[in-house]
C-alpha cells in the first residue's frame, strides 16, 4: 500500500519533469485584417510609460467599423511594436507619424497599409508640425549638453525625405504644442520639472534662420496650441499646480499681443472652422468632485459660445475627457475618454450638435486622432 | 485566440493535484501510532516552559537546511516557495522584489528582522531582495498574524507577515567558536564572499559577527520573440550592484530569560535596469542605499505567571536616486537624497490566570521623521502608538485567541504644510484552532482579521501627488484550513499537509486618481477587491534504506483576486494585476550519502498586467526549474561544502513584471567552509 503510494508519487514528478521540458512556446503575431484605409481615422493610445502599449487603432468610415491595435499585425518584424507613450499623431502627404515619447523616435508609417517607413530619433520628443517638406518636433531633452535641469528644451527641424534631424534651437523649457504662421514657428514654453521654475513665454522662431527671434510673455505652464485663419494663437496654460489655474490665452500673430485670459480650463482643443473646441475636467480638492467641460470659443468674436456643448446627457458617461478632433467633413466631434488611464478608453463621435452617435473601446488612453479623407474632400 | 497559452492547462493541474491527493487518501486510511501534532514550528529562542509559539494560523516556513538546498539568491526567492504569495520581481540580483500575501498589496505586508519590523515609512515597501540568505536560519510567513499573544502590539498590525529570523550562536560540546566561511560566484559576474564568525564570550554570554559582500555586473541575455514575428536578443544593461553587509550580535542568557542585541548595517550602489521598450534597451538610472539600524530585546520572566518582553530599536535609512540626463537625454535630472530616521520602543506582558488562560498587553511607541532634498517638501514626522490586549484559552481540543489592536497617529510637517490627521483605529482578530481526536494529527483552524495599513508618508505628502485626506487603507480577512500531519514508519517517513480556504475584502485602496490636469495626480481612497482563495501546502520525508532519503514539498495556490471597485467599469470584477489564477511550486530534495541533489520547480499561471483582461494585457504563464548538486566533505575538523546550480534549466525567457525580462539559464558555484 506504502510502495503504490510512493510509486504514484514518483510518476507523478516524472511526468511533470516531461512536461517542463516540453516547450512553452511564444506569442504568435495576431493575423493582419483587410482594412482598406480610405475614409477612416486612426487613433493613437498612448499606453502607460514603462508598458511598452502605445497602440493604433483605426476606424473605418465605409464601413463604421473599429479596428483596434493595427500597428503590430501589420509590422512582425519590427521588435517591440509601436513602443512606449505615444504622444502625437499627425498626417502629412502620404505618411502617418506617430510620436511616441518615452521611446524617443516618431515612427513613420504609410498612411494606406499603415507599414513601417522609417524613424526619426530625438529624445524626449512631444509634438509634430509640417512646413514646406520639413517637420518640426518639439523635445523636452537639453538642448545643451551643459543645461543639466534642461531649462531650454529645443525644437528640431527634420527632413522628411531622409528623416535625418537638420538643425535644432533651443526654446524655453519643456516645450509643447507648435503652430507655424508664415515662416515663423510658435512654439509653447511649459515648466522646468528639475528645478519646478514655471515658464510662462512663446518662443517665436524664423524657420529661414532657425533661430529664436522673440519670446512672448503669455501665463505660467503653457501647453496646447492652435492657431485660427484669420492669424490668432489660442494657447492654454496648465496653471501652476498650486493656486493659478488652467486657462486659455490668445497672441495676435500680426502684432504678437497677448489677450485674455478667457477664464476657461482646457486640457486639449482643436479648432474647426470658425470654432474652437475644448475640453477640461476641472477638480475641486475640497469636494473631490470634478466638473467637466465641453466649450466652444467662437473664433470671431472670441465669446464663449457654450460650457457644454454635449447636448443628450453623454457627459456624464465620460470619465475622464482627453483627446478631441473635429471631423472636417461631416463636423462630427470626435472625443476620447481616457478613463482611469490604466485600463482601455473610449472614443465618442458626437453629431454636430452634440447628441452621440456611437462609441467604441479603444486602447489605453486614447489621445490623438488623425483623419484620413480623400484629398479632394479635405479642402475646407 | 487562446491557443497559444499553456496548451495543456488541465494536465498540469491534474498532475498537481495527483502529486498531493494521492498521499491523502492513501494515508488516511493507516492511522496508527501517536504522532506530534508540531506542523510548521519555528525554532525561535523561547524561554518559558510552556510553548506559547504554537501555530493556530496559517504558518510556513524554510529553514536550516531546507532554505541552503533551494537555489536561491536572497529571501524574496525564498518566499516564492510559499503558497498564498506573489512576488513581484523586476529581473535580476539587483531588480526590485517585493511581495504580495493573498493578494492584499504590499503595503500590506510586515517583515520583521529577529522580531522587530523593518520600518518603510516613505513607501511603506521592503525590497526583500536585499536580504541574504547567508546569515538566515528561518524565514516565515504567518497568515494574518503570528498566533503568539505574548508579542509586541507591531506584531499585530500587518495583514500578513515575513519573520526573517538570523542565525543564534550554537556551540556543539567543548567548541568555543564557530566560523563559516562562504563564496559563491557564476553567471552575471558574481562574486560574493561572505564570513560568520560566532564566538562563546562565557556561558551566558555569546556573539557572532559577519560580513557578506556581493558584486555583480548583472548582464544577462534576453529574448524577446513573437511566433511568426521578430526575434531579437540583447544584454540587461545597468543591472549591478555592489553592496557590502555587516552585522554583529550579542545574545545573553539570564536565569529567568534572555537578551539580544544587534547592529546592521548594509550599503549598497546599484543600476537601475529599466523596462525595456521599443527603441530603448538601456537606462542609466543609478541608486544608493544606506541602511543601519541597532535593534535590542529583553525577555523574562517574573514568576511562572508573569512574563516581559522589551523591545528597542533606532534606524537610519538613506537613499540617493540619481536620473543624469547626461548619460541619457531623455531623462529629467533628478538627485534626491532622502532620508529616514525611526526610534521603535515596545513592552509586551503577559500573565497566565489560569494554566489554561493567558491575557497580554503589549504598548509599542514608534516615531518616523523623513527628510528630502526636493522642492516644498513637508518634512513629515509620524508619532505612532500602539496598543494592543489580548487573550488565548487552550483546552483540549480547542485554542481560542483574540486580540484588539488599538493604533493612534499623530503627524506634524515644517510650518507650510498641513498635516494629516488621523483618527484613532481599533481593529480585532480571533483566531481559534479545533483538535478533534487526541491521537490523529488532524487540527482545524480558522481566523477572522481586520486591519488597514496607514497612508504612507509618499500617499500623504509627495510633492503635489499626496493627499493629506486619505483615509487608511483596510483589509477584513476571514480563514477556514485544516492542519495533518502523521509520521510512519515505512518508505514514507513523514507525511504534512495544511489547505486552507480564504476570503479576503480590501476597501478603501489607496490608488493615484488623475486630477483636473493629466500632468498631476493625487492619491485616493477608491479601490475595492475582493479576494478568494485556496492555499495548499505539502510535505513529504522518504526514506530508502538507510542511506537514501528524499523529501518533498508541494505548494498550490488558487486565487480569484477581484476589482469591485465601481460596478460602471468597463472592468469591474476584472482579475487584479499581476494575480495569476494558479501558481504553485514542487521541490524534491534527495540526499544520498554525502551527496544531496534538489530540483525545485515553480509556476505561475496565465495573469494579466491590468485589470482589464484584454488580449493586449495578457501575460504568458512561466515555470522553471532549478537544480543543484551539493557534496559535504570534511577534512580534519574542517566542514566543505561544494555546490553547483543550474537555474532555469531549460532557458524559459519569461517576465513577471511587463517589460522587465527575467534571466534565462545561469549557473551559480558555492564552496562552504565552516571550522
Amino acid at each position: 500500500m506504502k510502495r503504490i503510494n510512493a510509486q504514484n508519487i514518483c510518476n507523478a514528478f516524472l511526468l511533470m519533469l516531461l512536461l517542463l521540458t516540453s516547450c512553452r512556446g511564444d506569442e504568435p503575431v495576431p493575423t493582419p485584417r483587410e482594412i482598406t484605409v480610405s475614409s477612416g481615422f486612426y487613433l493613437l493610445n498612448e499606453g502607460n510609460k514603462g508598458n511598452n502599449m502605445a497602440t493604433l487603432d483605426y476606424f473605418d468610415y465605409t464601413n463604421n467599423t473599429y479596428y483596434l491595435n493595427i500597428y503590430a499585425e501589420r509590422n512582425p518584424d519590427i521588435v517591440k511594436e509601436l513602443g512606449d507613450v505615444g504622444n502625437d499623431l499627425q498626417i502629412y502627404g502620404s505618411r502617418l507619424y506617430a510620436v511616441i515619447n518615452s521611446s524617443n523616435f516618431i515612427e513613420v508609417t504609410d498612411v494606406k497599409t499603415t507599414k513601417h517607413i522609417g524613424t526619426i530619433q530625438i529624445p524626449s520628443c512631444r509634438y509634430i508640425v509640417f512646413h514646406k517638406n520639413k517637420a518640426y518636433v518639439s523635445s523636452y531633452a537639453s538642448a545643451d549638453g551643459s543645461d543639466l535641469y534642461a531649462k531650454h528644451g529645443y525644437v528640431a527641424q527634420v527632413d522628411t525625405a531622409s528623416l535625418q534631424v537638420e538643425r535644432i534651437v533651443a526654446v524655453g523649457s519643456q516645450p509643447e504644442e507648435m503652430v507655424i504662421i508664415g515662416d515663423k514657428l510658435y512654439v509653447a514654453n511649459s515648466m522646468c520639472v528639475s528645478t519646478g521654475e514655471m515658464d510662462r513665454t512663446v518662443s517665436v522662431i524664423d524657420l529661414n534662420t532657425f533661430t529664436e527671434i522673440k519670446k512672448i510673455d503669455v501665463a505660467a505652464n503653457l501647453h496646447r496650441m492652435k492657431v485660427d485663419r484669420y492669424g490668432y494663437i489660442y494657447v492654454s496654460s496648465r496653471g501652476d499646480y498650486y493656486d493659478g489655474k488652467s486657462d486659455l490665452y490668445l497672441i495676435n500673430s500680426q502684432t504678437d499681443a497677448v489677450e485674455g485670459p478667457l477664464s476657461i480650463p482646457v486640457n486639449n482643443m482643436c479648432i474647426s472652422g470658425d470654432s474652437l473646441y475644448v475640453l477640461s475636467k476641472e477638480f475641486n480638492y475640497i469636494t473631490g468632485y470634478a466638473q467637466s467641460v465641453y466649450g466652444i470659443i467662437d473664433t470671431r468674436t472670441h465669446k464663449i459660445l457654450t460650457r457644454n456643448f454635449i447636448s443628450d446627457g453623454t457627459d456624464l458617461q465620460i470619465d475622464m475627457p482627453y483627446g478631441i478632433n473635429v471631423n472636417p467633413i461631416s463636423k462630427e466631434i470626435l472625443i476620447t475618454d481616457a478613463k482611469d488611464f490604466i485600463t482601455p478608453g473610449k472614443v465618442y463621435c458626437f453629431s454636430p450638435d452634440g447628441k452621440k452617435k456611437w462609441e467604441k473601446i479603444c486602447g489605453e488612453i486614447p489621445s490623438n486622432i488623425a483623419f484620413v479623407l480623400e484629398t479632394e474632400q479635405v479642402k475646407d | 485566440m487562446h491557443d497559444f497559452r499553456f496548451c495543456n492547462n488541465a494536465l498540469f493541474y491534474g498532475i498537481i493535484l495527483l502529486g498531493f491527493i494521492l498521499p491523502i487518501r492513501v494515508s488516511g486510511q493507516m492511522a496508527e501510532k501517536i504522532d506530534t501534532t508540531k506542523t510548521y514550528y519555528l525554532k525561535e529562542f523561547v524561554l518559558t516552559q510552556r510553548r506559547i509559539n504554537r501555530e493556530v494560523v496559517p504558518a510556513q516556513t524554510l529553514s536550516g537546511k531546507q532554505l541552503e538546498q533551494l537555489s536561491v539568491h536572497s529571501v524574496a526567492d525564498a518566499i516564492r516557495y510559499f503558497s498564498g504569495v506573489q512576488i513581484k520581481d523586476y529581473g535580476g540580483i539587483g531588480g526590485l522584489k517585493t511581495v504580495n500575501i493573498r493578494s492584499m498589496g504590499t503595503n500590506h505586508v510586515g517583515v520583521f528582522y529577529d522580531g522587530i519590523e523593518l520600518g518603510n515609512a516613505q513607501n511603506g515597501t521592503i525590497d526583500l531582495g536585499r536580504f541574504s540568505l547567508d546569515n538566515m536560519e528561518a524565514i516565515t510567513l504567518y497568515n494574518g498574524q503570528k498566533s503568539s499573544i505574548f508579542q509586541p502590539a507591531k506584531d499585530y498590525s500587518s495583514a500578513g507577515s515575513v519573520y526573517l529570523q538570523s542565525r543564534t550562536p550554537r556551540f556543539e560540546d567543548g567548541k568555543k567558536y564557530n566560523v563559516k566561511a562562504t563564496f559563491k560566484t557564476g553567471s552575471f559576474g558574481t562574486a560574493n564572499p561572505a564570513i560568520l564568525w560566532e564566538q562563546k564570550l562565557n556561558e551566558k554570554i555569546s556573539g557572532s559577527i559577519s560580513g557578506e559582500y556581493l558584486y555583480t555586473t548583472g548582464r544577462y541575455k534576453f529574448t524577446y520573440r513573437k511566433e511568426g514575428g521578430y526575434d531579437t536578443t540583447a544584454v540587461r544593461h545597468n543591472g549591478d550592484v555592489n553592496a557590502l553587509r555587516m552585522e554583529a550580535g550579542l545574545f545573553g542568557k539570564t536565569k529567568d530569560g534572555n537578551w539580544r542585541t544587534k547592529l546592521y548595517f548594509y550599503n549598497s550602489e546599484r543600476g537601475y535596469p529599466g523596462a525595456i521598450v521599443r527603441n530603448k534597451f538601456s537606462n542609466e538610472d543609478r541608486q544608493w542605499d544606506s541602511n543601519f539600524f541597532v535593534q535590542s530585546s529583553l525577555r523574562k520572566s517574573f514568576t511562572e505567571r508573569y512574563h516581559l518582553l522589551i523591545n528597542g530599536k533606532y534606524a537610519y535609512d538613506y537613499l540617493h536616486y540619481l536620473a543624469d540626463p547626461r548619460k541619457d537625454a531623455s531623462v529629467t535630472y533628478t538627485n534626491n537624497h532622502y532620508r529616514q530616521q525611526e526610534i521603535y520602543l515596545s513592552a509586551a506582558q503577559m500573565y497566565s490566570i489560569f494554566n489554561c488562560w493567558d491575557i497580554s498587553l503589549s504598548t509599542d511607541f514608534q516615531w518616523n521623521k523623513l527628510n528630502a532634498d526636493l522642492i516644498n517638501f513637508a518634512y513629515p514626522r509620524r508619532y505612532t502608538g500602539l496598543v494592543a490586549i489580548a487573550s488565548s484559552f487552550e483546552m483540549e481540543p480547542v485554542k481560542l485567541q483574540a486580540s484588539l489592536l488599538g493604533t493612534f497617529t499623530k503627524e506634524t510637517t515644517s510650518s507650510t504644510a498641513t498635516p494629516a490627521s488621523h483618527k484613532p483605529q481599533y481593529t480585532p482578530t480571533v483566531i481559534a484552532s479545533y483538535h478533534p481526536w487526541r491521537h490523529i494529527g488532524l487540527d482545524i483552524r480558522a481566523f477572522y482579521k481586520k486591519i488597514f495599513r496607514m497612508p504612507t508618508l509618499n500617499d500623504l505628502y509627495y510633492i503635489m501627488i499626496g493627499n493629506v485626506d486619505l483615509n487608511p487603507e483596510y483589509t477584513t480577512q476571514y480563514d477556514l484550513g485544516i492542519t495533518y500531519s502523521k509520521t510512519f514508519s515505512g518508505i514514507l517517513q513523514i507525511l504534512e499537509i495544511q489547505a486552507d480556504g480564504y476570503y479576503n475584502q480590501v476597501r478603501d485602496k489607496i490608488v493615484a486618481m488623475p486630477t483636473s490636469n493629466f500632468f498631476r495626480w493625487t492619491m485616493v481612497n477608491l479601490g475595492k477587491v475582493k479576494i478568494k482563495g485556496i492555499d495548499i501546502a505539502a510535505n513529504a520525508g522518504w526514506r530508502f534504506g538507510s542511506r537514501l532519503s528524499i523529501d518533498t514539498r508541494i505548494n498550490y495556490t488558487y486565487q480569484k483576486a477581484q476589482d469591485y471597485t465601481s460596478p460602471d467599469d468597463l472592468y469591474y470584477k476584472g482579475q487584479i494585476p499581476y494575480v495569476p489564477w494558479h501558481s504553485g511550486s514542487a521541490v524534491v530534495n534527495a540526499g544520498y550519502k554525502s551527496w544531496e541533489l534538489n530540483y525545485s520547480f515553480i509556476y505561475t499561471g496565465e495573469r494579466y498586467a491590468s485589470r482589464a483582461n484584454t488580449e493586449e494585457n495578457y501575460i504568458l504563464p512561466w515555470y522553471t526549474s532549478d537544480l543543484s548538486l551539493s557534496k559535504n566533505l570534511r577534512w580534519h575538523k574542517t566542514g566543505i561544502r561544494i555546490t553547483a546550480e543550474v537555474n532555469n534549466l531549460f532557458n524559459q525567457q519569461y517576465e513577471v513584471v511587463r517589460s522587465y525580462p527575467m534571466p534565462g539559464t545561469n549557473f551559480k558555484l558555492i564552496l562552504n567552509v565552516t571550522l
